[in-house]
């Protein structure tokens, strides 16, 4: 069985049945759905203003992308109940990658701001830089956080801690 | 560990969902001791935030007891509140000028009214 | 003592309570609901994840907003009577609840009942569990999320099931550390999302591993936990001891059906549904005629079945005091039980379809056992409330009923395996 139902921890072939082929990761930032298990759950589908993550037949369907409508304006980031959506744009930069994660914690990081990535089991792999915050209406929103990354690690980081002051 | 005072780190003041309005500071003891509440959150909410967790001994086997479901189902929190004993320290509003006191097993027998 | 009259009480201002008097309020049905709380919303008012489900049925929406918006139609429904900081406290043959509010004894006396009074905590064997700093996973969430107090400093979360995991996030959003959440199954219990989100913020997630012991000397002070080998016993030598002032537990609920039991209706023990439950049939009415049942008192679900339960038994209970259109009512009951199907529909929902079928197969036997026994009356004893429901107007009275034995305990099946 998958690490997914073991550790909590989506294993390499999930992460692969989810991001989408090299071509398209180089034309631009993609929304990728890291939810592998059929839930009732469907807010996904409806926060897309371009179509594309798919309508679902059966509310318990895992979401399908269609990634040639994608524009990674990350609005289903901060839709999705499961924090389960990221954003990842290859083309940032020659070295660099830009991630989108929700963030449901205070206080909110600033632009400009180290922090330090870190993957799926929540261990620091890599310094990065908060680029953009959007903050979202409290109480009902969910902030999404931007953040710059080495590009290698695109689909490896998925979170980050605040680099403690002093 | 009794500090006598709400522990800032005890109480949240900045949460990314929720907000906590702004609530009258009351005063009452707790064994004698003065501490410091909010009038009309639970008595084990305010003795939380100052620190206490111990809130009766048990009956049979002297142990020592605090809250566990926090709502009133259990009766793990009780404690003897203005002398009446027996009080669910989760439910119970706190009021300025409250007395409570760890309940030792069934606690005091109340005394009838006039 | 003051008597009120109405046509339908409900007890518990959860979401199914709440939504099952919107709906009997919605066909004219003088409602009065009851719950022992203050604030209106039972577990939803510490629940602030996004809620699952239907995007049109409040998905995407926090919890704590889905109780207040519902708390609001409440307070604005001219049908509906809230009383709360009331706790009921009995319900009679003669259709009496009594109740203790804030100002003491009152009798409500309805037509039809609707208990809807949820579930609370399961308790774990360990030693050390009675020492304060062990609490339910309730109790931490109403301490942060209702009356903002950080239960302690670093926690050791006890069950993966989807309330344990949130919970977990909970904390971490209340600046508490999570040390570890152990699991006694070989995969984890909740949703994967809700895992993946904290295994991401650094919190282990152990599968096959429990609490050993807790100690300190008034208070938790620490905690060891060990793995478990195929027959769950723990294995030595694989002792971690953890530094944590929390011990939280997490590992299912359990109905709150005392007023069920005391008010004679049918109980059986059925552990896919968590626990003694009552026997009810698709309209939510239990054996006891008149009194309908919604939510997690009839068997640990969610929030979202929980809503569209308590519409069910809302609409039932209008439809027998003769308020709803034969139209009217196949329409919305057919809504509402697709509703319920599709919510269930998935593979998380296996235990409580396999655990509502064997209720329904114990309510049959009922029902036949006492379809007999009126047949013989002079050669069988008494059998306990097991009529076919009928319309309205047709409830027994009281002193027409048979005398009923005390502790009638239902159907007894095999014990329960804790997680």
């Amino acid at each position: 069985m998958s690490t997914l139902v073991t550790t909590g921890v989506p294993s390499a072939q999930d992460i692969a049945g989810v991001t989408p082929p090299e071509e398209r990761r180089a034309r631009g930032p993609y929304a990728t759905i890291e939810c592998f298990q059929p839930i009732p759950c469907d807010p996904c589908h409806h926060s897309c203003r371009f179509g594309a993550i798919q309508e679902f037949e059966d509310i318990n369907d895992i979401p399908k992308m269609d990634w040639s409508k994608c524009t990674g304006c990350a609005l289903c980031v901060a839709a999705c109940p499961g924090l389960a959506i990221f954003v990842v744009d290859e083309t940032y930069s020659e070295t660099e990658c830009l991630i989108a994660m929700p963030y449901e914690f205070v206080p909110l990081p600033e632009k400009g701001q180290p922090v330090k990535l870190t993957d799926r089991a929540g261990i620091v792999v890599a310094d990065g830089i908060v680029q953009r915050v959007v903050a979202g209406r409290k109480p009902a929103g969910t902030p999404v956080v931007w953040v710059s990354a080495p590009k290698r690690l695109a689909t490896v980081v998925r979170g980050f801690i605040l680099r403690k002051e002093g | 560990m009794e500090t006598g005072r709400s522990s800032c780190k005890t109480r949240i003041e900045d949460h990314p969902i929720l907000d906590f309005p702004a609530r009258k500071e009351v005063t009452f003891t707790w064994e004698g001791q003065e501490l410091r509440g909010y009038e009309g959150e639970p008595i084990a909410a305010a003795l939380h935030a100052a620190g206490i967790k111990v809130l009766h001994t048990s009956h049979k086997s002297k142990r020592p007891r605090g809250f566990f479901c926090a709502i009133g189902n259990c009766s793990s929190c009780l404690v003897v509140v203005d002398g009446v004993p027996n009080v669910r320290a989760c439910t119970e509003k706190l009021r300025e000028g409250m007395r409570v006191e760890r309940q030792v097993g069934t606690g005091p027998a109340p005394r009838a009214r006039e | 003592m003051s008597v009120r009259t109405t046509e339908l009480v409900i007890i518990g201002a959860g979401p199914a309570g709440i939504c099952a008097a919107l709906e009997a309020a919605s066909h004219g049905v003088k409602t009065t609901l009851v719950d022992r709380g203050e604030e209106l919303g039972g577990q939803l008012i510490k629940q602030t994840h996004k809620f699952f489900g239907w995007h049109k049925k409040s998905a995407g929406t926090r919890g704590v907003l889905i109780a207040k918006k519902l708390a609001g139609e409440v307070l604005n429904n001219e049908n509906i009577t809230l009383l709360n900081s009331t706790e009921a406290l009995g319900y009679y043959d003669d259709g009496t609840l009594l109740v203790e509010t804030p100002r003491g004894i009152d009798r409500v006396l309805g037509d039809r009942l609707i208990v809807a009074t949820g579930a609370s905590e399961r308790m774990l064997l360990f030693p050390g569990n009675d020492l304060p700093g062990v609490y339910g996973a309730g109790a931490v969430q109403t301490l942060m999320n209702v009356h903002g107090v950080r239960p302690g400093d670093s926690v050791l979360m006890i069950g993966s099931g989807n309330i344990g995991l949130i919970v977990s996030y909970q904390l971490l959003q209340a600046g508490v550390r999570v040390a570890a959440v152990v699991e006694a199954m070989p995969t984890i219990g909740g949703y994967a999302v809700h895992a993946s989100k904290i295994r991401r913020l650094g919190v282990p997630i152990m599968t096959r591993h429990t609490i050993k012991e807790a100690y300190g000397k008034e208070q938790v002070e620490g905690a060891v936990i060990w793995e478990l080998d195929e027959n769950w016993n723990g294995i030595p030598g694989t002792e971690k001891d953890l530094e944590v002032d929390v011990v939280c537990l997490a590992i299912g609920l359990t109905p709150l059906a005392e007023l069920l039991w005391q008010c004679g209706a049918e109980m059986a023990y059925i552990p896919e549904l968590g626990g003694f439950v009552p026997l009810y049939d698709e309209t939510m009415e239990t054996t006891r005629k008149g009194v309908f049942v919604a939510g997690d008192v009839a068997g640990i679900e969610e929030a979202s079945t929980a809503m569209a339960a308590g519409r069910m038994a809302g609409l039932s209970a209008a439809r027998s005091l003769g308020k709803v259109s034969d139209l009217d009512y196949s329409r919305l009951r057919n809504e509402i039980a697709g509703e319920l199907e599709g919510l269930r529909s998935g593979p998380a929902s296996a235990k409580i379809l396999s655990g509502i079928a064997k209720m329904r197969a114990m309510l049959q036997s009922v029902k036949e056992a006492a379809a007999v026994s009126e047949a013989e009356p002079a050669n069988r004893p008494a059998k306990q409330a097991a009529s076919e429901p009928t319309d309205a107007g047709d409830l027994p009275k009281a002193g027409a009923r048979d005398s009923e034995a005390q502790g009638n305990n239902g159907s007894k099946s095999e014990e329960a395996v804790g997680a």
